[in-house]
């Protein structure tokens, strides 16, 4: 998928005049805010649990050699197979070598990040091999050709009406006729179109959302059933994961699985959540026979031991971008790349560079929620703001903004210039604005005015506010 | 780039962030033994209770999952408890079952209607039974590793999933489950010391399969069964005395 993030602006600016997804955003986005609120309040351990899953997984990356090298060894020991990869092309070759040497022609999909992030989709098809998403949003928004605006609720900035459209035009075996009265309606025709995708499919692609060293097993987390479904009928099973998803043992990823779907959907634990260890065992009635990892870095071990580490503690719960007022009026698809939200602006820079991804973490109000709900606490502000001095060490940002921030800077250091100026500002703010109280334009500050009106300052600074408050109380 | 390059591609690149070399032997030592400790992270209390609250709290987890729970007394009483099941809900009296040897012992023949086929599931099959191996309070889950006599596609295809669970099998937390499997399961493929123990695939359960992608409004039955119902045999006497 080719970004679009350096036109974040214009995407945003698009977005906010999108009414189908201004009304999905509105519906939505409160949802996940409540769920998340109720699950978290009815687990008194939910922060004890927080402080636990941080700790393993700081002490997973700084051992994340040690657990790789185990845990491929264990993958061995299971008959299942590891292909390391250093590089998004690396993963893609090695997904189409796996498809060829089984014959495949087509393929069914979990859902998986690692996926969009390495783009294997157009890759299989420009190789003859179709791939059929099978979660129901990935499926519908395959369908309509799209990236998913949301990284557990792909989609997300869809209404039902986008739904009926599309099926009528993809399902073009079914009547004509037919009436969609609910969403179930909706629900049981993609069950029964997808039915014969998984059983007709050659080769099952799933994330992982852990890879456990101790076992050399993956774990899956789903609520449809469609990623078990995809891992269970094929002849052949891979998993792509990226580098990071490393625990050592199975009580660790039981403590990350608690804070898990209580961070996404508000639920205590997802529907289904499946440990799979190598490739059908001798008597086994059902299973893959083979079963392959394509184990991704892509950048990501060059964030270890540096200031963006921490970001490879997150576990892709979505719950940063679920609370983030800026992803709340935009959606995800303004990101222009496969991570949006809170998280995303931190980690697209790192995958694609910051000169393409600067506007992101730009895109900020630095509220600070996303910290706040972040199970692994990762402190996604300081690191937006790291991203924001890279930007302005190596030049990238406007000139414009150059400018003026040397301007400021100018001035925070002369701390007489910066009153008499500010002083001088207020009074002359304050006496043009004394009848309405705010500015409906202004000079050099249309970049807010052209939005929202600006109060007017009421005449005096904060400094010499401050100063006659404390003489008044003395 | 080969696999095997990008394998040592990948760890040198590791290390050289870490600003350290291969880990030293007595380093690697401590986490080889942490791995054989597999230490327990804070365990909710809300499982910490007597026999019989645990087995209440998995019917109650179960329930508001959106799954079913029926207690029956005595294994001799499942067949009717299915057949009974089947007819309230106007399901079909053809099932697949798993081919377990719990299961297997079971009075069916008192029920002539039903029919009985033993195996893996496939597309066409309505019901299925699966025997659970274990079950956890916490959150009304299931635990279903695979194995011969428990086929995964019994736990996936089929609209209406049956699964028999005994109460001495019920357990307060995840890590509990975990710990039967590790006493219980030889591995013949993956050898001890680690991972001695695990099949191909554990499932754990928690209600029937749903969907939340159209409009984030919950859905029950996306690609897995839309209903799952749960026999729950009362074997457990320090549950049933309290």
């Amino acid at each position: 998928m080719l970004p679009t993030s350096p036109a974040f602006k214009k995407n945003a600016t698009a977005a906010l005049a999108d009414v189908g997804l201004q009304r999905a955003l509105e519906r939505t986005k409160p949802h996940f805010q409540e769920r998340r609120a109720a699950a978290v309040a009815a687990l008194p351990e939910f922060e004890q649990l927080r402080e636990a899953g941080r700790g393993i997984k700081n002490h997973t990356l700084a051992n994340l050699d040690f657990y790789l090298e185990t845990w491929a060894d264990n993958v061995a020991r299971a008959g299942g197979e590891v292909h390391w990869c250093a590089t998004a092309s690396d993963a893609r070759e090695a997904v189409l070598r796996i498809c060829r040497s089984a014959g495949a022609r087509t393929v069914t999909k979990g859902k998986s990040m690692i996926s969009e992030e390495i783009g294997i989709n157009d890759f299989l098809e420009a190789n003859g091999i179709t791939p059929v998403e099978t979660d129901l949003g990935e499926y519908i928004i395959q369908l309509g050709h799209e990236p998913p605006s949301h990284i557990i609720a792909p989609a997300f900035h869809l209404n039902r009406e986008d739904w009926e459209t599309r099926f009528r035009k993809a399902h073009k075996d079914l009547p004509a006729d037919r009436v969609f009265r609910e969403r179930r309606d909706l629900l049981t025709e993609a069950r029964g179109e997808l039915r014969q995708r998984f059983l007709a499919a050659d080769v099952g692609i799933t994330g992982a959302n852990f890879l456990i060293a101790e076992t050399g097993s993956s774990v899956i987390v789903t609520n449809e059933g469609n990623g078990d479904l995809t891992q269970t009928l094929p002849k052949v099973h891979i998993v792509l994961a990226s580098i990071e998803k490393l625990v050592p043992t199975i009580e660790d990823a039981s403590v990350l699985l608690r804070l898990l779907a209580r961070s996404a959907t508000g639920q205590d634990f997802s529907v289904y959540t499946t440990f799979s260890t190598g490739p059908r065992r001798p008597g086994d009635r059902d299973g893959p026979e083979q079963y392959h990892v394509v184990l991704l870095d892509n950048g990501r071990s060059g964030m270890l031991g540096g200031e963006f580490q921490d970001m490879l503690r997150c576990i892709r719960c979505a719950a940063c971008m679920n609370h983030c007022p800026v992803y709340g009026a935009i959606g995800g698809h303004a990101y222009g790349w496969v991570y949006p939200g809170p998280m995303g602006a931190v980690l697209t820079p790192t995958l694609i560079g910051v000169d393409k991804a600067g506007n992101l973490p730009n895109a900020s109000t630095f509220c600070g929620r996303c910290e706040s709900v972040c199970p692994m606490k990762i402190p996604l502000p300081a690191m937006m703001r790291h991203w924001r001095e890279r930007e302005f060490e190596r030049h990238l940002s406007p000139a414009f903004a150059r400018r003026n921030l040397g301007l400021w800077a100018w001035f925070a250091r002369r701390p007489g210039a910066y009153r008499l100026v500010s002083r001088a500002a207020a009074f002359t703010l304050g006496l043009l604005g004394r009848r309405s109280g705010r500015f409906r334009r202004l000079p050099l500050a249309q970049g807010w005015t052209r939005g929202r009106d600006l109060p007017a300052p009421e005449g005096e600074t904060f400094f010499a506010r401050y100063r006659h408050e404390s003489r008044s109380r003395r | 780039m080969s696999p095997a390059g990008s394998r040592a591609l990948i760890l040198a690149a590791i290390r050289r962030n870490l600003g350290r070399g291969p880990l030293p032997a007595d380093q690697a030592a401590l986490l080889h033994a942490r791995l054989g400790a597999h230490p327990r992270g804070p365990i909710p209390a809300r499982s910490r209770l007597s026999r019989a609250g645990q087995l209440a709290l998995f019917v109650r987890n179960v329930e508001k999952e959106y799954g079913t729970v029926i207690r029956v007394s005595d294994p001799t009483a499942v067949p009717a408890a299915v057949a009974d099941y089947l007819a309230q809900q106007n399901l079909p009296s053809e099932l697949v079952m798993a081919p377990h040897p719990e299961l297997e012992a079971l009075p069916w023949a008192e029920r002539p209607l039903l029919h009985i086929r033993t195996g893996r599931a496939e597309a066409s099959d309505v019901v299925s039974v699966q025997q659970a191996f274990a079950a956890v309070a916490e959150t009304g889950t299931l635990m279903l590793p695979s194995a011969p006599e428990r086929p995964t596609t019994l736990n996936l295809l089929a609209e209406t999933a049956i699964v028999v669970l005994r109460a001495s099998r019920v357990v307060g937390a995840y890590e509990d489950a975990w710990d039967l499997l590790r006493a219980e399961r030889r591995d013949p493929v993956t050898p001890a010391p680690t991972g001695g123990f695990m099949p191909r695939n554990v499932m754990l359960v928690t209600g029937p399969s749903r969907s939340a992608d159209i409009e984030q409004s919950l859905e029950l039955g996306a690609h897995g069964p839309r209903r799952l119902h749960v026999v729950l045999i009362d074997d457990d006497e320090a549950a049933s005395a309290a």
